[in-house]
């Protein structure tokens, strides 16, 4: 008692807390929402008090509440409060509830930036831990953008602990803000080998996370993953990197052949299931991604296949699932390796795990063919049979349909066996799939033309028996059969035994149960029979039975005439007069039938489903354009659309229908009960219930069956299981007639050569019952190409497509916190803006260059193609001869070089994707032709080494294995050189995919509303001859090299050498007469006046690029420089020097960057008033205004400030830091520049530069 | 990525993608729905429906007496891995708790919440080593002690004074065989 009073006390000075909380509702049961409400009112109570550890409780509560599903979102700022709090308890308590309760659309998130970033630097770790975490949760677009510097700083804590969680969150942080990927990334990068375990295994999964949407952008890393892999013993990490491998195969099948061995290495070696799991699945994507045929693969498949096998014997259910998975991915490219364990995937059919039936389900799929085609449905009829579940067994049901329509009917050898399986079906009880089933029926009658005569006799049986189908439940779609029966009845009545007797079932009053559509079909298809019946008894003299069929129909449809179902209603009463009308002639005696058949004359043809799409649309239509004016929105909204067509009037008529029917059910159950209960003698049911109808085939069934749940044997329909028998035989016989010719054969051959006894069947050997014409469906003349490729627009890594190895640009930075925070407001909008026409300028340059890259690429890969041919004896020599251990450590040694440049590692990758197994010697050995093409391939020039490998050469004699030590070392040195040598060149390189890759990630569907523009060239001749041709690119990788010479730039200028001759160029030389103002960058020791050797030679047809390096004093000024190349030129009988000349232009513009710049600093810029003016006036141009613009950035290096209809400011840099900003305004043809430059004569040049451009269009 | 974990009869959740308590409380029922009808023999996936996020998403849980954890993934992690993710988690409980039973989870959420964010963080596994995470849990535990100093010492006598009228807080519910193995599944420590 005493302890009660002091509880009390002490319970006053003190709030529930959680747990009393948890107690509360536990208690209260019965009035839990009560007992809630009074908790919420306490807790708002608490929050108003200042004590923080009140406020924290509160919160605390309050997370459990949102838990509960209670809307919390009220206290959003009390969570702020506490997450502020100094104490490290409250904080994590409110960071807790910010974790649950915020979303992207609460608001006080803008209010945490400040308070987060405080916490992420703080020097507790797990106030940081805690904040890290809380983030990860609620993240927004603005967060991701004010902290993705902080959070990449923290990525270099000191504390692994926080390293870890900072690493893992930039992945949230890349998901909101997109812009931060690429300058986060190298860091990212760095983390994979970091010492701590924990970071490495956060970067792989963020690294994985990002390639598993965008692997093309993350195949550069593929051999620092390698090494990862066959050094990591973390089986996490493992994991990710196996999975990652498996999403980057499929983009390049070589690194696909290089993982299979390690991959097949750790499968034999790895106890844990888990990691032999995901290699299995690798593996397989590997495979997937290999063309087939190679012979040493199929050892993998059945190593896959076995292991899998293993899994799916295994007890454990989980693995068996797995199991089934990987195995139904083989089946799609190796059906011929699943196949042979049909036995082990029937077997899971009857396993009681629904999951692994669904799976064993889908494998059966791939696994049928002509030969157990029938068996396997077989099987699953009996499945049907027994299923419990109705998911289950519709599961089934789509499946055996699935299995046997598999391309276009391919393995059904006996189209009877498959209308008596469709038929089966409809006896399956409260399936959804009556449609489906339907459909089927529709789409055979109409397709194979041999069968229909079956196929109607076979519909005619199920009209005859339709209370079979309808009797039970009226809501079970399997009367959708009915739909199908009576059109195919109707439609092909000529193939009717007895149309008379069908018409009958078709106009029995019980019809008018069937849903609205079903009905109208029956009302129609029975016009259709009425027209057979009268053609069948035209020319007898004695006219009855015609005026009989007349007269039922006249008695009949009367019924339809009342249906509530408008389309019923309406066919029904148009044929009830044109009967009568019938009738009349009849009378008269006149001769109908001719006319009535041509009502339904005509033969329907299948028409693909996607034909209508696939119709081209004529030149010149604009589907999208209105043909009336749009209509006001009010009027929209008054007219609500109406249900015109039929598609929706049938469900309404149809769930009336079921009403009724269900009443009337129950009324009728009622009735036969009492029945029942009056007659002692009870067997059959009443006659009340029999109907009044009486159809042949119908007395004998007893009534009582309906409500069994045992499927019904129709009479008189037969089963499918007779075909299968039947089948059987058949192909016995057919068999043992085979057999028989061969015997003849083998006699009238006696002697000359035994043949081999015919085996087991195969595939060829079964052939079909009848001969059966599958007509395909129609599609239109000159229909398109499927396209349709549905990614979905919403997906959030679509903005994460972004190329990693492109350089960083300067203006590629993190946002750094400011003073005034508020600046940052506009890049949102800028982005959008700016990015407009860059973008188009990128992507019509890009356009370009691609196109030439794609060309070289061509070349490049047939030649390297031709070379692999030539290797691939001596390299699989090589492959059998190596052990498996030195291949392995060599490539790890390999990936081992540190990555001296991200933009170096594409060519890294070909490098240590084409000739890792390949050692030197091999390279050497192959005919000096092919050197030149490695030349070009790889566009190193290992040329220029030719002394290391040959050195190898008399060591031959050593041990082989010190032979490949050595070989490695050199390999890696070769490497090395190279990435120095070509590091340059790949940059340039590397722009081109970037511009691709910054485009996309960038697309926000602004500029696709304009026009297309014109593809622009950046590229302009230089010079030309008869043998070689020389491009030069505008100076578009401008770049200067601020800080060390103040007035001095560099420019690099990049010409495309072609071959146009039929002769080999080679010893080709670049020289250029220095100006006062510019001058060539040649090696140091060089004269003046040396000319540079260009570093490649030029198979025949074959360009390349090479770049030149200039530097420029002054540049408000063009430029004219005179030069010229030398070259040999080398034929089979002859070589001579030959020279061109050429004048290299260095326009004002190309010394300008195109720089983009917000619109705050722009007008910043302009009121400094530190910049002169100038302006142009443009006459006659008659493009669209973004195309004008477009040409500005893309010829001059401009970027779109801002634009506001056919006004646009714009802005460029120079590399000596000139701002220059342009106002083009554009008003009929004229166009108008005003300009502004602190360097008025640099302005002056580009403007005439401007006016040049736009004069030669 | 893991999109929410959740375990039953206690009602966690831990939803990883920003949904309304509409849809949560949803989630949480289907999923309850799904999983607790399913025999104790079968296996431990589920393949997602439309309210888990679609084909790409499977519903992965473990079962201990009373208790489900189940975690909501796609196909970016391993099915097996999670699995034994979900085991590293009971026993890191079982360890925090010292012998966890369920009613430590239903009064002590928080705390289960702050165990399961050093595992997964933002949906992706952070930590997956037992010894770590435990290390990191305690630490801060000692923070919570040391902050709440003197004047946390009243409310811990208070709620001892509160459990002291609750006689039905057992301690030693046990939840079952908590090293049910994971067949074939050597550890991943």
């Amino acid at each position: 008692m005493a302890l009660k009073i002091v509880k009390g006390s002490i319970d006053r000075m003190f709030d529930k807390n959680l747990q009393d909380l948890v107690r509360g509702i536990r208690n209260h049961k019965e009035d839990e929402a009560k007992y809630i409400s009074t908790c919420i009112d306490e807790i708002k109570q608490e929050l108003k008090q200042d004590n923080i550890a009140v406020k924290a409780n509160a919160v605390c509560k309050l997370t459990y509440l949102q838990m509960l599903g209670y809307d919390v979102s009220w206290a959003a700022f009390n969570i702020v409060e506490v997450m502020s709090s100094s104490k490290f308890t409250y904080k994590r308590i409110g960071y807790l509830a910010a974790s649950q309760c915020f979303h992207e659309g609460t608001d006080v998130i803008m209010l945490t930036t400040n308070q987060i970033r405080k916490d992420l630097s703080s020097p507790h770790q797990y106030d940081t831990g805690v904040a890290l975490t809380g983030l990860s949760c609620f993240v927004t677009p603005d967060l991701a953008r004010d902290l993705a510097n902080d959070i990449m700083t923290l990525m270099s804590h000191t504390k692994p602990y926080i390293r870890k969680k900072a690493v893992l969150i930039m992945y949230k942080v890349f998901l909101k803000y997109p812009e931060s990927l690429r300058p986060a990334f190298p860091r990212l990068k760095e983390k994979l080998e970091d010492p701590d375990p924990g970071v490495q295994s956060a970067a792989v999964n963020v690294i994985c996370e990002l390639a598993r949407r965008n692997p093309k952008n993350y195949l550069s890393l593929a051999p620092l993953f390698f090494k990862l892999m066959t050094s990591s013993t973390n089986n996490w990490v493992l994991i990710k990197i196996i999975k990652l491998f498996g999403a980057l195969t499929p983009l390049e099948p070589r690194l696909g052949k290089k993982m299979i061995e390690p991959l097949t290495n750790l499968i034999h070696s790895t106890s844990a299931m888990s990691l032999l799991y995901e290699c299995v699945n690798t593996v397989i994507a590997v495979l997937i991604s290999l063309s087939s045929g190679m012979p040493n693969h199929s050892a993998s498949i059945q190593l896959c296949v076995q292991k899998l096998r293993i899994l799916i014997e295994d007890s454990d259910q989980n693995l068996k699932y797995l199991g089934l998975l990987a195995m139904s991915k083989i089946l799609k490219t190796h059906p011929k390796s699943v196949q042979s364990h049909k036995d082990l995937i029937l077997q899971c059919l009857d396993d009681k795990d629904e999951s692994i039936r669904l799976r064993a389900l889908d494998l059966l799929y791939g696994m049928v063919s002509k030969k157990n085609l029938m068996e396997i449905v077989k099987k699953l009829m009996l499945h049907v049979d027994k299923a419990e579940g109705t998911t289950y067994r519709d599961e089934l049901l789509t499946k055996i349909i699935d299995i046997c329509s598999q391309s276009n009917y391919q393995y059904i050898t006996n189209f009877e066996w498959y209308i008596s399986i469709l038929v089966e079906l409809t006896r399956l009880e409260g399936t959804r799939h009556g449609h489906l089933i339907a459909s089927q029926m529709l789409d055979v009658a109409i397709r194979v033309k041999a069968i229909r005569g079956f196929a109607v006799a076979q519909m005619a049986t199920l009209l005859d028996n339709a209370h079979l189908l309808t009797g039970n439940t009226q809501r079970n779609g399997i009367c959708e059969v009915l739909y199908a029966a009576a059109w195919i009845c109707g439609e092909f009545s000529e193939h009717l035994e007895d149309p008379m007797q069908t018409l009958e079932a078709m106009l029995r009053p019980k019809v008018a149960t069937l849903p609205g559509h079903i009905q109208a079909v029956y009302v129609q298809n029975a016009a259709k029979l009425f027209a057979t019946v009268l053609r069948k008894h035209e020319g007898e003299t004695d006219s009855h039975a015609a005026q009989e069929t007349s007269q039922l129909l006249i008695d009949r449809l009367p019924l339809f005439v009342q249906s509530a179902n408008l389309e019923v209603q309406e066919r029904a009463s148009c044929i009830l007069q044109l009967v009568k009308y019938i009738q009349k002639l009849q009378q008269k005696k006149v001769e109908v039938a001719e006319e009535v058949t041509a009502l339904f004359a005509g033969e329907l043809n299948p028409v693909a489903p996607k034909a209508q799409k696939k119709v081209p649309v004529p030149e010149g239509l604009d589907l999208d354009a209105w043909i009336n004016k749009p209509p006001s929105e009010s009027e929209s909204e008054d007219e609500k659309p109406k249900a015109v067509f039929a598609k929706e009037e049938p469900k309404h008529s149809r769930s009336r229908h079921t009403e009724v029917d269900e009443k009337e059910l129950a009324r009728r159950r009622e009735a036969r009960k009492q029945e029942q209960a009056n007659n002692p003698f009870y067997i059959k049911a009443s006659p009340s219930s029999q109907k009044v109808y009486d159809a042949p085939g119908v007395e004998h069934i007893p009534v009582v069956q309906i409500d069994l749940s045992v499927p019904l044997k129709v009479p008189g329909m037969p089963m499918s299981d007779q075909y299968l028998k039947l089948e059987e035989e058949r192909r016995q016989k057919e068999k043992a007639e085979r057999k028989k010719k061969e015997k003849k054969k083998k006699r009238e051959k006696r002697g000359k050569e035994r043949k081999a006894d015919s085996g087991p069947e195969s595939e060829e050997d079964i052939t079909p019952a009848h001969q059966v014409d599958i007509v395909t469906e129609e599609m239109p003349e000159n229909a398109l190409p499927s396209d349709d490729d549905d990614k979905d627009p919403n997906d959030p890594h679509k903005a994460l497509d972004i190329d990693l190895d492109k350089p960083l640009a300067d203006s590629e930075k993190l946002p750094v916190r400011t003073h005034r925070p508020e600046v940052l407001k506009s890049p949102a909008e800028d982005r959008v803006n700016e990015n407009i026409p860059q973008e188009t300028k990128k992507r019509s340059g890009k356009e370009t260059k691609e196109k030439k890259k794609g060309k070289e690429k061509d070349r490049k890969r047939s030649k390297e193609e031709k070379k692999k041919k030539k290797h691939k004896e001596v390299e699989e020599e090589l492959l059998e001869s190596q052990p498996e251990e030195a291949v392995q450590s060599e490539e790890t040694k390999e990936a081992a070089t540190p990555p001296t440049s991200t933009s170096a590692e594409a060519s890294d990758l070909d490098f240590w994707l084409c000739s890792a197994p390949v050692p030197p010697a091999a390279q050497e050995e192959t005919a000096p032709s092919s050197a030149a093409a490695v030349d070009t391939s790889s566009a190193a020039a290992p040329e220029s080494e030719p002394d290391e490998p040959k050195d190898a050469e008399p060591e031959d004699t050593k041990s082989s294995k010190h032979k490949k030590k050595k070989q490695k070392k050199e390999k890696e040195e070769k490497e090395k050189k190279k990435k120095k040598r070509h590091h340059h060149h790949h940059h340039h390189h590397h722009h081109h995919h970037s511009d691709a890759g910054g485009e996309d990630s960038v697309q926000n569907g602004t500029v696709e509303e304009e026009e297309p523009l014109p593809p622009m060239s950046n590229y302009s001749l230089l010079a030309e001859n008869s043998y070689i041709k020389m491009m030069k690119e505008d100076a578009d990788q401008v770049y200067d090299i601020q800080g060390n010479h103040q007035d001095e730039s560099k420019v690099v200028v990049s010409v495309i050498f072609e071959n146009k001759s039929d002769s080999f160029l080679k010893s080709m030389e670049f020289n250029v007469l220095d100006s006062l103002n510019s001058k060539l960058q040649r090696p140091e020791g060089a004269g003046a006046h040396d000319s540079l050797t260009v570093p490649f030679q030029l198979p025949p047809g074959i360009s390349n690029e090479a770049r030149f390096v200039f530097s420029v004093q002054s540049i408000v000024m063009p430029q004219k420089l005179k030069g010229t190349l030398t070259f040999i030129v080398k034929s089979d009988e002859s070589s001579t020097h030959e020279k061109l000349d050429f004048k290299l232009h260095f326009t004002c513009t190309s010394y300008l960057i195109t720089t983009p710049c917000y619109s705050d600093a722009y007008a910043k810029l302009l009121e400094s008033g530190d910049l002169k003016g100038s302006s142009l006036r443009l006459e006659g141009i008659n493009m669209p205004f973004h195309h004008l613009l477009a040409r500005i950035c893309f010829h001059h290096h401009f970027s779109v400030v801002e634009r506001i209809d056919s006004c646009a400011s714009m802005y460029s840099r120079s590399i000596q830091g000139h701002h220059v900003c342009l106002l083009v305004k554009t008003s009929d043809q004229t166009v108008s520049i005003d300009a502004k430059c602190d360097e008025p004569s640099l302005l002056g040049n580009v403007l005439d530069e401007i006016k040049q451009t736009f004069s030669k269009c | 990525p893991i999109k929410h974990a959740e375990h039953f009869s206690n009602h966690l959740s831990n939803i990883q993608n920003t949904r309304t308590e509409d849809t949560e409380q949803q989630i949480i029922r289907e999923t309850f729905h799904l999983v607790s009808k399913r025999d104790e023999n079968i296996c431990n996936f589920l393949e997602g429906g439309l309210l888990i996020g679609g084909s790409d998403n499977k519903l992965i849980y473990r079962h201990y007496a009373t208790l489900y954890f189940v975690f909501c993934v796609d196909s970016s992690e391993s099915e097996l891995g999670i699995l034994d993710l979900i085991q590293v988690l009971v026993e890191t409980l079982d360890k925090c708790f010292e012998n966890v039973c369920e009613l430590d989870l239903i009064f002590h959420v928080d705390k289960v919440h702050n165990i399961l964010a050093e595992m997964v963080m933002g949906g992706m596994v952070l930590e997956t080593n037992m010894s770590e995470i435990i290390t990191q849990v305690e630490a801060q535990g000692k923070m919570e002690k040391s902050e709440a100093g003197i004047t946390g010492a009243p409310a811990r006598a208070v709620s001892a004074v509160k459990n002291m009228n609750l006689p039905e807080m057992p301690k030693n519910i046990n939840i079952g065989d908590i090293s049910i193995k994971v067949p074939n599944l050597p550890s991943f420590k």
